[in-house]
This record gives structure tokens, C-alpha cells and sequence, in this order.
């Protein structure tokens, strides 16, 4: 049964399929980590070059497999270093990645999180070889309904991130929700709050609201300390460089929850990393933030998130590679690279052509283990791209975003649209109001409209829909425990206690 | 020294990146070509300008490579101003369009201009429309699914990965008005993108999928759906053989979805004649029919003043359906 297996290791150790999935790892890492680029655009961008060159199929879907898991690997980088997720898998990471950076822990911060990433990535290639077929037939068991129910039960999660000022978090979804409506109404095709401007039609790009949101802020409330002496915003020195055995095995049990719930999410057509990330660092805070030291630096935190994302992107493939159906924007694009070489995926591929299958599962071990190799050692050198001053770094980076941002639209509206954003998230911050909240009302908040409406034009606007599935209703069920447990457990406990 | 051998191993990646990103964007010269595909980089434009830059790139028809870049918004319409406005005598600038642009065009979604304000080049390629259920759904042929179709219309949800009043829709709207039933009456589900409605199917979530026959053809080797018609003039080869088209069955609906290319309004006559000649070379040259097999298109040969009135006649009919069912605003 796994004779495909063994075909593909025999494949992807040839020496040009290992140069490329080297390659590939090293073109993803610098590809997440730079804000602005990100895996689809990297693919796309490389994928004619791999055709042009005239590399064989198998060939070229390692390289651009390695790109995208390298990618969910380096977005992480500028989350830790400067508050700015790379990518949409890595907007969670901010939360916990960037205060530790700012404790000196920059080194153990980068190292702990590319160990998860590794473990979170090694349980979805293991899930994915063991079970792809099975898994896809739950996947396609989620229609428009159940969809609807896992945002709901994705929200439902957001609430223990409320902490200390629920009303902000709860404005800040809101605001999500609200940017995220801009455009053509998915399912009817009407215009909304598109003021007459083209530019507008098709929303708001993600990585314009990310740049703007995180990076544009991030420069405005540099401007406003600009005459401070200190280059670095009073960072300490970097401390020790690598992560300890004990940080990471205290971990474990984190970076293996969190894999598996990345793995299950990524499966799901349409929800991506960061839908993965998001419900695996809520659930983790849930689980484990015994002294609330979620969101200040706690390296549970780091890893939640970092294992997620991971486990997302490879579990992504599944439905890809099974069904020929895409599981996220990236397969999307590897999908249209495989119809370049006349491959059709599907349950057929793993017969017809088991040096492709194959050999993209088996380079996915290999590229993984690679990816490890390449980040522990390097977590010191980038770590150091903190002692470059700030006012050098951060607009650096802005205008390799800005760069990218015109390369992929060409047109300065989008430009504009960024500053705008960034404007409204320096605003937001100075109100003391934390991002993630919106980005994550962004993203869920179409899905779960989208979605929502899908399901009642099924049912021709009967609610019903949204529960008769078992899927779905074990869904509401979950959300409601999460909202109403820990109002209802101390009660309980309350009332155990005064009667014994 | 340590630092700096850090700093210098990161600057040395941003410049890879930046050599990557401009090598994905050389700027026009005056004499080198370029192709606009009016999207992110990726999807079905991306695609239809690859095809031309790689053709003509391929059969030699131009000495430097084809520069292809990205202008999303409006579902083509911010590339559809820029040409415009701004492009808009540039003889060696062409824009990606298909079918799908012709439907906007229809629908007033591009602003003010309209159908004929671009020189309509000409068309590479296309593929058809197909009514696809799943392979346990009960309607064997067309017939049956029409006959249900109009005594149930409540109880058959069709879904594609467009909106309402997209090309997606269109083929659902024409395939009910086929059966008598008004499109208004049609239960109809958009998704993103074909691939999640393909979902929707195979998870029997919607019953009837109005997808296209290229991104059909791994689901048909594996025996989980069933293609109750191809909407062509007549049926295609290959895979696709035992396909039997609407019309054959009783149906006269079409849905052909054309990839092609515009020019900018004020282009010249010659610079226009150029690229017409040099397309419909290409067209005709062997190196080209594979590329075109590749991507999964059926062969199309319009172009010039033939393509310009075949696209704005199509663009009139879809403007009268839009009217009938009320969707233009």
C-alpha cells in the first residue's frame, strides 16, 4: 500500500529533486518573510520559470511544494522581529512571537517556533500519508451549513482573547467584519460600499490590509518617537540565542494539539492557515494559560500558532491531491501548475502517476526536515536583524511591501488604500485597541457571510439548515460550551464546594 | 564581524527577492510586448496572457520574451480603464479578456465605457460550459433533469463558483430558460472559484454544477460525477467523447468561454493589423496547438474585425437576458 511511498523517496532523493527541495525551502523562507509576497504570489511568480526550464513534473511540483511549506515557515520571522505578519498564517504568531522579541528572546523565539513548525508539519505529512483518501470524504461532508457553524465556533473561541477589554476586542472584530464586506457581493453580485471605484470591486486585498494594518502603523508610531535617542525602542540586548531543550519539550503537548487541529482545518476547502492558527491559539490559551500570560510573551503561545499554520498548509494538500479540488489559495495555484504538465489529480494519481504523488509526499518529509536544518541554526543571525536600528529596518521593509504591493496590482490605488489602512490602525492602537481581533473579523467574517448565505439559498431561507447535520450541530454545541463554560464553571464549583 | 556577516546574508536575500520580483515585471520598452492580465497573478488570465507570451515566444513570432503583468480590481475593470485612459494608443500593450469580461461589459460593471470603447483583437482559445451532476444524483440524461427541473425547482440547488449575473450564473440561467423555467426562480449558490462548488457537489450539498469541461476532466477518471451535457456547438474529443452536447438532447443552450485579447481605443490601424496577423499565425502553427492542449482550451480562431463583432454581438445578448431577469441595474 505504501509502494508509492518508497517510488517517491526514490524520486525526490535525486540529486536535482534534493537541490530543488533545498531550493525551494530557502526561495519559501525569503518568500514568507518578506510582508508583501507571501506563497501564492511566490508560486505564481515561479511557476512559468519551472515550466520555461523544462523540469520534469514531479520535479517542479517539489520545488513549488517546498516554496509554500518554506513559506508558512518564514512568515513567522518578520511576525517575531517586527510585529508584522509575513503572511495570512502568521498574523496569530504576532501575538506571543513579538513580546518575547522585545524580552531579548528574539533567538528562543525563532527557534522554538521553527520546532514547531516542524512538529506541527510532520503530523500533518503523517496524517496526510496514513488517511488522504478517507479524510477527503469528510472534507466534502462540510457543505455551506457546517461551514457556518465553524466560524461560528471560530468566533465562539475568540472570546477568550477578550481579556482584559472585551469591549475593544469585540469593537475590533467588528471593524473586520465591516472592512471585510468592501466589494462585490459574493452572491449576488451587487457592489457594496464600493463608492463608485473600480479599485474597490474586488475588496480589499489581504496583504494591503496586513502591510497597512501592521507595518504602516508600526512606522507611524516610530515618526511620533522619532526624536528618541535609542534606534531601538529601548529593546534589551539580545539575550541567549538558541532555544532550550526544556522550553521546547515544556511545549509538546502544545505544538501536538495544535498540529492536529491545523491538520483538520487545512483539510476543509477554503479555510486556510490562518482560520488554523487562529482556533489552535484560542484553544491553547483555553487549555493552558493558567497565570493569563497569553499575549505578553508566553512561548505556548508562540508555538500554538506556529504548529497550526504548518499543519494547515500540508493539510491543504489533501483534498488537492485526492479530489483535484483546492484546499487554499496556494493549492489553487499548484493545481493550475499541474494541468501545465497534463496531470490530472485526483484518487487516480496515486496509480497513474505514483512518481508525482509520491514523490511530492516524500519531498514533503524531506523538504520538512531540511526546513529545520536551515532555520535552528539561522535563528541567531536573524535574530541580529533586531540590533539593526528600527528606523532603518521597519521602513525597509515598508518599502519592499510597497514594491511588491505595486508589482502585483499595478496601480498606485492600492498604495493609497494601504496608508489609508495604516492611518486607521495607528488610530486603533493608539486607542489601545490590539489587531489581531480585526484581522481575524476580516477573514472569518466573509467565510462565515459567505457561507451563511450559501446555506439558507439551499434551503430557500429556511434556518433549519444551519443544525440538521451531526457535524454541524456537535459544532454549536462546542461554541456554546466555550462561550458558557467558564461563566458556568466557577458557579458550579461554587456550589459544590458551599455544599460539601 | 559577526553582525555584519548576518546583515550582508540577509541584504543578500533581499536582493535575490527583488531580482525575482523584477524579473517577473520588465518594464516595457518601446519595442518589447507586453500582456496585462487583468487579475492576480495565478488564475484564468494569468493563464491566457502565459499563452500568448509563451506562443509567440516559442514559434519566434517575437525576439524578446513577453512581459505579463497583474492589474486585479473589478473583475477586470480597473485594466479596462487603464486602457482607457491611460494605455491607450500603446500598439504593443494587450489585455487578457474572456468571456466573463464580455458579461461585465453587458452588465454597465465596467464604469462608463463600454463594449465598443477597445479594439476587440482576437480569441486563442475556449472552453465550453457543462451541466455536471454527482454520479449518484438519479438524472441519467439532460431530459430528466429539465423534466424534474420544472416540476421541483425548489428542490434542485445548482451552484458555480461565480454570482449571480457572472458567466458562472449565465449557464444556469440559460440551461433554466431552456427548460421554461424563469432564471429568477432558479435556486442558485455562488462560490469561490469552481474547485469549492465541485465540493458542494461531490458532498451533495447542491445537486446540479454548472462548471466548465477543462477543469472537469480528473473527476470524470474517477467515476464520481456525471456530465449530463456539454454546452458546445457539437462534442468534444478525448476524454470527453461520450459527452453529448445540449442541443443533440433537445437543449439549445451554448456556453462557449472565449480567451482572448484587447487593445487599447486608439491603437493604430497598422500596429493593430500587426498584431492580428501575428495571432492568427500563431493560431495556425503546430508548437501553439500543443501549448493550447496543455492548458485544457479547445481550438478558437476569431480575430480582427471578425473577433470585434462577434464580441460585441455576444455582449448585446447578454444585455438583453440581464434586462429579462431584472439584474441590470
Amino acid at each position: 500500500m505504501f509502494d508509492f511511498l518508497i517510488h517517491g523517496f526514490d524520486v525526490a532523493l535525486s540529486p536535482l529533486n534534493l537541490g530543488l527541495a533545498l531550493l525551494g525551502a530557502l526561495l519559501g523562507t525569503l518568500f514568507g518573510a518578506l510582508p508583501g509576497i507571501g506563497p501564492i504570489n511566490g508560486i505564481a511568480i515561479l511557476m512559468p520559470l519551472a515550466y520555461t526550464l523544462g523540469l520534469p513534473a514531479e520535479s517542479a511540483l517539489i520545488l513549488l511544494a517546498a516554496i509554500y511549506t518554506g513559506a508558512e515557515y518564514g512568515g513567522r520571522m518578520s511576525s517575531i522581529l517586527l510585529n508584522v505578519p509575513g503572511d495570512a498564517g502568521a498574523v496569530m504568531t504576532t501575538l506571543d512571537g513579538h513580546p518575547l522579541a522585545k524580552k531579548g528572546l528574539a533567538g528562543p523565539a525563532l527557534g522554538l517556533s521553527a520546532v514547531s513548525s516542524f512538529v506541527g508539519a510532520t503530523i500533518a505529512i503523517i496524517g496526510l500519508t496514513l488517511f488522504a483518501p478517507l479524510l477527503a470524504e469528510v472534507a466534502v461532508m462540510f457543505g455551506p451549513a457546517e461551514f457556518f457553524a465553524l466560524m461560528v465556533f471560530a468566533f465562539a473561541s475568540m472570546s477568550v482573547m477578550m481579556g482584559k477589554d472585551p469591549v475593544k476586542t469585540a469593537i475590533g472584530a467588528v471593524l473586520g467584519i465591516l472592512i471585510g464586506t468592501v466589494g462585490v457581493d459574493s452572491s449576488t453580485g451587487v457592489l457594496r460600499y464600493t463608492f463608485g471605484l473600480p479599485e474597490l470591486y474586488d475588496g480589499i486585498d489581504f496583504v494591503v490590509m496586513i502591510i497597512g494594518l501592521f507595518a504602516i502603523s508600526e512606522i507611524l508610531l516610530m515618526l511620533e518617537h522619532a526624536n528618541r535617542k535609542d534606534g531601538n525602542d529601548g529593546l534589551p540586548p539580545l539575550g541567549r540565542v538558541f532555544v532550550s531543550l526544556k522550553e521546547v519539550l515544556a511545549c509538546k503537548w502544545t505544538m501536538g494539539r495544535s498540529g492536529l487541529i491545523g491538520f483538520i482545518i487545512g483539510i476543509l476547502p477554503g479555510t486556510g492557515a490562518s482560520v488554523g492558527g487562529a482556533v489552535a491559539y484560542t484553544t491553547e490559551k483555553r487549555l493552558s494559560d493558567k497565570d493569563n500570560s497569553f499575549g505578553t510573551g508566553n512561548m505556548r503561545g508562540l508555538a500554538a500558532p506556529e504548529a497550526a499554520n504548518n499543519a494547515s498548509a500540508v493539510g491543504s494538500f489533501v483534498p488537492m491531491l485526492t479530489l483535484g479540488i483546492p484546499g487554499s489559495g496556494t493549492t489553487a495555484v499548484l493545481l493550475g501548475a499541474l494541468m501545465l504538465y497534463n496531470i490530472t489529480p485526483g484518487p487516480m494519481m496515486f496509480s497513474e502517476r505514483p512518481e508525482v504523488a509520491g514523490g511530492l509526499i516524500a519531498s514533503l518529509y524531506i523538504g520538512n526536515i531540511v526546513l529545520l536544518a536551515l532555520n535552528l541554526p539561522l535563528a541567531g543571525v536573524f535574530a541580529r536583524v533586531l540590533t539593526i536600528p528600527r528606523w532603518v529596518l521597519v521602513p525597509g521593509i515598508a518599502i519592499l511591501a510597497f514594491v511588491g504591493v505595486f508589482q502585483l496590482h499595478s496601480n498606485l490605488a492600492a498604495i493609497y488604500l494601504m496608508l489609508i489602512i495604516g492611518v486607521f490602525g495607528y488610530l486603533l492602537r493608539k486607542l489601545g485597541f490590539s489587531l489581531a481581533p480585526v484581522i481575524l473579523g476580516y477573514v472569518l467574517g466573509g467565510l462565515m457571510e459567505q457561507n451563511l448565505r450559501r446555506a439558507l439559498s439551499i434551503s430557500g431561507g429556511d434556518l433549519g439548515i444551519l443544525w440538521q447535520s451531526g457535524i454541524s450541530l456537535g459544532l454549536w454545541i462546542a461554541a456554546l460550551a466555550l462561550l458558557l463554560l467558564p461563566w458556568l464553571l466557577p458557579k458550579l464549583w461554587q456550589a459544590k464546594t458551599s455544599k460539601a | 564581524m559577526k553582525i555584519n556577516k548576518g546583515l550582508s546574508t540577509y541584504a543578500g536575500m533581499l536582493a535575490l527577492a527583488g531580482g525575482l520580483l523584477a524579473a517577473g515585471n520588465v518594464q516595457a520598452q518601446s519595442e518589447a510586448t507586453e500582456c496585462i492580465a487583468p487579475a492576480k497573478p495565478g488564475g484564468g488570465y494569468d493563464l491566457t496572457c502565459r499563452l500568448a507570451a509563451n506562443g509567440l515566444e516559442k514559434t519566434g513570432m517575437i525576439d524578446k520574451p513577453m512581459a505579463v503583468s497583474y492589474m486585479p480590481g473589478g473583475i477586470g475593470a480597473v485594466a479596462y480603464n487603464h486602457v482607457n485612459g491611460v494605455r491607450d494608443s500603446d500598439p504593443n500593450l494587450i489585455v487578457a479578456a474572456s468571456t466573463g469580461a464580455a458579461v461585465n461589459l453587458a452588465l454597465g460593471k465596467f464604469g462608463q465605457y463600454d463594449a465598443d470603447d477597445v479594439r476587440w483583437l482576437g480569441a486563442l482559445g475556449v472552453d465550453y460550459g457543462a451541466i455536471v451532476v454527482n454520479a449518484d444524483a438519479p438524472w441519467q440524461s439532460l431530459d430528466e433533469l429539465m423534466e424534474d427541473l420544472k416540476a421541483n425547482p425548489g428542490d434542485i440547488a445548482f451552484g458555480a463558483g461565480g454570482t449571480v449575473g457572472s458567466q458562472d450564473w449565465m449557464k444556469a440561467a440559460l440551461t433554466a430558460k431552456a427548460a421554461d423555467l424563469s432564471p429568477r426562480k432558479l435556486k442558485y449558490v455562488s462560490f469561490e472559484g469552481g474547485g469549492e462548488a465541485l465540493a458542494a457537489l461531490l458532498g451533495d450539498h447542491i445537486q446540479v454544477f454548472t462548471g466548465d469541461l477543462s477543469e472537469l476532466k480528473s473527476q470524470l477518471e474517477s467515476g464520481k460525477i456525471r456530465v449530463l451535457a456539454s454546452l458546445s456547438e457539437e462534442r468534444m474529443g478525448g476524454p470527453y467523447a461520450d459527452i453529448p452536447t445540449a442541443a443533440e438532447q433537445g437543449y439549445d443552450v451554448q456556453w462557449p468561454i472565449w480567451r482572448g485579447y484587447y487593445m487599447g481605443p486608439n491603437v493604430s490601424d497598422e500596429a493593430y493589423q500587426k498584431w492580428v496577423d501575428r495571432m492568427s499565425q500563431l493560431a495556425q502553427s503546430k508548437e501553439f496547438a500543443e501549448l493550447r492542449k496543455d492548458r485544457g482550451l479547445f481550438p478558437m480562431s476569431r480575430f480582427g474585425p471578425e473577433f470585434n463583432d462577434y464580441v460585441l454581438e455576444q455582449v448585446d445578448q447578454f444585455e438583453s437576458l440581464a434586462n429579462e431577469v431584472g439584474l441590470k441595474q
